[in-house]
């Protein structure tokens, strides 16, 4: 009558252990909303240096000239491109939030689809405004 | 006869839940998060626009003519005003979600938070003080 006990199976590995090691798979809309906090944070940093830019104004020729020597280094340069395309993508994240708030757009494909329209948006808003940038300096 | 009257209170249930619930502030925050973010989609692009097209390496002189005419002063006010006050709603939110100590979640609220305020005003007071003239 009495049943053998089944052979014990393996203990089951934890699915969350990341590529290459794990199988977890990365998804655009977790992903999404990390960057969508991240980059409003890195773009706090950024209202910090709109602010000394601006304070420079008070001071003397030359104190606005180092805040931009500042901005105009490589490491300027670097922080003002992270800068603009945080500032796109969360521009462009925050419009597909505000969609989402009027109850459109809330099936799985076109939450797919926004956040590859918004990654694919803040890109090229980004190379437009450097390539202006550049273009008008 | 006791069994009917297990508790000898005269507060009744609803007398003790009241004043223990939520502060009735989340949807003020929800919606003023909106109202700025919208108000900011305008007000950012032309910010960009401006610093990328008209500003790049420019000097004292030209930063503080274009700050001075009341159109820009006008708008960096608002962009201003806007950005910081977004910037406190969404950063209370991050603090909420990660900090869970009481004490330290009041403290760092109130920290960062008037940290905002300040640099706001210095901001503000730059382009008050550029526009007015000094």
């Amino acid at each position: 009558m009495a049943e053998a006990a089944p052979p014990p199976r393996p203990r089951p590995i934890s699915p969350f252990l990341f590529p290459p090691f794990g199988t977890y798979s990365w998804q655009i809309t977790s992903a999404i909303s990390i960057l969508h906090r991240l980059s409003g944070l890195a773009l706090g940093v950024g209202a910090l240096m709109l602010t000394w830019w601006l304070l420079a104004l008070l001071g003397e020729p030359s104190d606005f000239d180092a805040v931009q020597d500042f901005l105009g280094s490589i490491f300027g340069r670097i922080l003002l491109l992270g800068w603009t395309w945080a500032l796109f993508f969360h521009l462009s994240n925050g419009i597909r939030h505000l969609v989402w708030d009027t109850g459109h757009a809330l099936t799985l494909p076109n939450v797919y689809r926004g956040g590859w329209m918004v990654i694919v948006l803040s890109v090229v808003l980004t190379l437009a405004t450097w390539v202006a940038g550049y273009w008008f300096r | 006869m006791a069994s009917h009257h297990p508790q000898k209170r005269l507060v009744g249930p609803l007398g003790r839940a009241r004043g223990l619930g939520s502060a009735k502030h989340g949807l003020q925050h929800w919606w003023a998060q909106r109202v700025t973010a919208i108000a900011l989609v305008p007000l950012t692009l032309w910010f960009v626009f401006s610093v990328s097209v008209r500003l790049v390496g420019a000097d004292q002189t030209r930063v503080h003519d274009w700050l001075s005419r009341p159109a820009t002063a006008i708008l960096m006010s608002l962009f201003i005003v806007a950005t910081f006050y977004h910037l406190a709603l969404g950063v209370q939110v991050v603090i909420e979600d990660y900090v869970h100590r009481e004490g330290v979640k009041l403290t760092s609220l109130l920290l960062v938070k008037g940290l905002i305020v300040l640099i706001a005003a210095a901001a503000l007071f730059t382009v008050l003080r550029v526009a007015v003239g000094s």
